[in-house]
């Protein structure tokens, strides 16, 4: 009994421990269940738009928003591929919420609308090269 | 062999020695199960003649460095970005205008008194630093009725999609679990791991917590309905017998979003007792303000950090006039939010720089509801605590102020993150009502619409000052970049919640101020 009694105050200390890793305020809810957006249209109103807005033309604060309406960095596929796989300060990495496919699709997508006339498709494939798959 | 006493060794022969208390405090001593790490203020002093600050960003943590090292003796100046101090404590008030990135703007339409808080909204009873400075500034706090068994818990996929009470479900789940343990130690599964008498006791323990009747069964039933509530509650008289509520269906009481919600208030940080300050959580920041209210220059766009030898020369520019000036200083304390910070142009070392690229914030949505009529105090006896559902506004939040009254009350009609918090965040101002309204009557189907008046929502990916709403630490980036991004570079210190490892809790921001300029006064009297 003895080694019961000195284990379960050693507990005590494992909340403690444990709290240096705390999320920081949350809604405590479960993850929404609601349907995944497929089409590159889709993800783009989806996420993309929460931020550079719905006619891609971003916004200036204190910090900014880059259009991506018009925007000559597009080119090159894999600049909007590795931004939306690694992120870069105020732009998080997306691919915890989209898979390789959602992001090949997002990606065609903006690099053929809002003013941008990059015809090649951008594929699963590329994408999951850049994720290093 | 080198004998090795580790620090948990040391603490069982404590524990075993002398107890619960002469443990407790030997954990502390050594600097763990302490509640805070708040020590007191720093109380800092001498600084040189003349020695001066720039404080960038006039959040709880800039203000907080501007007054400590002014009553060290520095002259201090802060930059701020708004017309406003406070950064992320914050409340919108009717009479109020918004305006997000994008250009969006809204003029809030809340009765007075009311209000929404975009941002922070409860107060751990353990934040001792921010509790600490709330009384000395003179903010009254009040309970922040942060748990409510009569509030409800929703998901699409469980109990038919119809909401329940949280009371229900947890009992249930606590039944039902109890039960089943109760069945292991029969079926002797767990003879290795416990003796006769310990499986006596947790049989005792089993039926006592999870509300078991005679043959350790979880039933509808009248001792399942002391915790789940009744279908017809005791009352006096003739039918003044308790009539029982049906339990559910195990299957559902398994769902995600029933343990998820329970083991949500286990957490420390969510625990009871927890406070809001009385009238809005901005009343934080405007007592902060009030502080340190010479210092402060508004309006101040900071574009550029530099630092050599001689000092820092920070550039801004006036928003209201377009104008550019520079401000010198001897050091810098830099409290702005790394995704702004990560666009401004400086001359801190690569490194900094990286670290300060590295990691993402959040990207919650709230949307504030002003209804007509209390009706969730009158018809649902729901005072504060919040309704949890699976759906993208992830929460329905009930006012902790003004209860009971007849007039209308603000309720939180979505705290939304991830995927959900997208959707919100790219939908116009009016749009993300209507999905709070059609998503949160859900709870409240025959009032939510009916009783609807005015609403406000603020997206933090769109917020013009932050781009987002905390810090996202993971393992793996606190690894690589945490002690470069907090570490004093030359007459330069990063500041704010994303500068500790209380992040998105107003008490980082002060933490981390705390330790930074008693860091820098160290370093500047010793140059
Ligand atoms: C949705 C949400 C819920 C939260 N809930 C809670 C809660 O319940 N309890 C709690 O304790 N905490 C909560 N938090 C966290 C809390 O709000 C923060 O930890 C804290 O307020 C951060 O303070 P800070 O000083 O680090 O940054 P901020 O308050 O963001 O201050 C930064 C300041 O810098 C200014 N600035 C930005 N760019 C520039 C520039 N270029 N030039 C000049 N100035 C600039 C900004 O305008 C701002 O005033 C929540 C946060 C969010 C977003
Ligand atoms: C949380 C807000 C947010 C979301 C969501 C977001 N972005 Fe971004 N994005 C930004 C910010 C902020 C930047 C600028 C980052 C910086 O400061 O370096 C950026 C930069 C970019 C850039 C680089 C632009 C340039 O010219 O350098 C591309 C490309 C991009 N985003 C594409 C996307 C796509 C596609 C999506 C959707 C899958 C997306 N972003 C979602 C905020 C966001």
């Amino acid at each position: 009994m003895i080694k019961h009694t000195a284990f379960a105050l050693l507990l005590l200390t494992v909340p403690v421990l444990a709290q240096a890793n705390a999320g920081g305020d949350t809604a405590g809810s479960s993850a929404n269940t609601t349907a995944r957006p497929v089409t590159g249209e889709q993800v783009y109103v989806q996420v993309c738009q929460g931020c550079h807005m719905a006619d891609a033309k971003g916004g200036v604060g204190a910090g900014r928003i880059p259009a991506l309406a018009k925007n000559s960095n597009l080119e090159d596929p894999s600049y909007p591929v590795s931004m939306i796989v690694q992120g870069r300060g105020a732009m998080p990495p997306l691919t915890d919420l989209l898979n390789p496919a959602q992001i090949a699709a997002v990606a065609t997508y903006v690099r053929t609308h809002f003013g941008n006339n990059y015809k090649k498709p951008v594929k699963e494939a590329d994408v999951k090269a850049i994720m290093g798959q | 062999m080198q004998t090795h006493t580790t620090r948990r060794q040391l603490l069982t022969a404590i524990g075993m020695m002398g107890g619960t208390a002469a443990l407790y405090q030997a954990m502390t001593t050594m600097g763990h199960a302490a509640e805070t790490q708040f020590a007191g203020p720093p109380n800092l002093s001498g600084a040189r003649t003349g020695a001066s600050v720039l404080v960038l960003g006039a959040g709880l943590g800039g203000m907080l460095a501007a007054y400590e090292l002014s009553k060290a003796g520095y002259k201090v100046r802060i930059l701020e970005y708004q017309n406003r101090a406070g950064g992320r404590n914050w409340s919108l008030y009717g009479g109020d205008t918004y305006t997000e990135l994008g250009g969006a703007t809204q003029k809030v339409g809340f009765a007075p008194g009311h209000y929404l808080n975009p941002g922070p909204w409860r107060i751990p009873h353990h934040h001792r630093t921010l509790l600490h400075y709330c009384k000395s500034f003179g903010v009254s706090l009040e309970p922040f009725i942060q748990f409510n068994h009569n509030a409800f818990v929703h998901n699409e996929h469980a109990f038919g999609g119809k909401p329940v009470h949280f009371r229900e479900a947890a009992a249930d789940f606590e039944g039902n679990v109890a039960e089943l343990l109760n069945k292991a130690i029969d079926q002797k599964a767990l003879d290795a791991e416990l003796t006769t008498e310990d499986k006596d006791k947790l049989k005792e323990a089993l039926r006592g917590w999870g509300m078991l009747d005679a043959d350790m069964k979880y039933k509808t039933n009248l001792l399942s309905s002391e915790h789940r509530g009744y279908e017809r509650t005791p009352g006096g008289g003739v039918n003044g017998a308790p009539i029982p509520s049906e339990v559910f269906k195990f299957r559902d009481v398994i769902d995600v979003q029933v343990w998820k919600n329970m083991a949500f208030f286990m957490n420390h940080e969510m625990q009871t007792t927890m406070f809001q300050p009385v009238g809005g959580m901005g009343m934080i920041g405007k007592a902060f303000a009030k502080q340190v209210g010479g210092m402060l220059t508004y309006n101040a766009k900071v574009t550029k950090i530099m630092q050599d030898k001689a000092g820092v020369t920070v550039s801004y520019t006036d928003t209201a006039t377009g104008k550019a000036t520079e401000a010198k200083a001897d050091y810098c304390v830099c409290a702005i939010p790394l995704g702004v910070l990560n666009q401004i142009e400086n001359n801190l070392s690569g490194p900094k720089k990286s670290a300060i690229a590295a990691v993402p914030y959040g990207n919650q949505v709230k949307i504030g509801l002003q209804m007509a009529r209390r009706f969730w105090e009158t018809d649902d006896y729901i005072y504060g605590g919040h309704s949890f559902t699976s759906q993208d506004i992830a929460l329905v939040s009930y006012p902790n102020y003004k209860l009971f009254e007849d007039g209308p009350g603000v309720l939180l009609g979505a705290f939304a993150n991830g995927a959900g918090a997208f959707r919100l965040a790219g939908m116009t101002p009016e749009q993300r009502i209507e999905a709070a309204l059609a998503q949160g009557a859900v709870f409240h189907p025959k009032t939510y619409r009916k009783e609807f008046q005015t609403g406000a929502s603020v997206a933090w990916s769109r917020v013009p000052w932050t781009m987002g709403c905390c810090a996202r630490w993971n393992e793996e980036t606190r690894k690589q970049h945490y002690q470069t991004l907090v570490a004093l570079e030359d007459r330069t210190v990063l500041v704010g919640e994303h500068a500790s490892y209380v992040g998105c809790w107003m008490e980082g921001a002060l933490l981390s101020s705390l330790d930074a300029i008693t860091r820098l006064h160290k370093r500047a009297l010793e140059a």
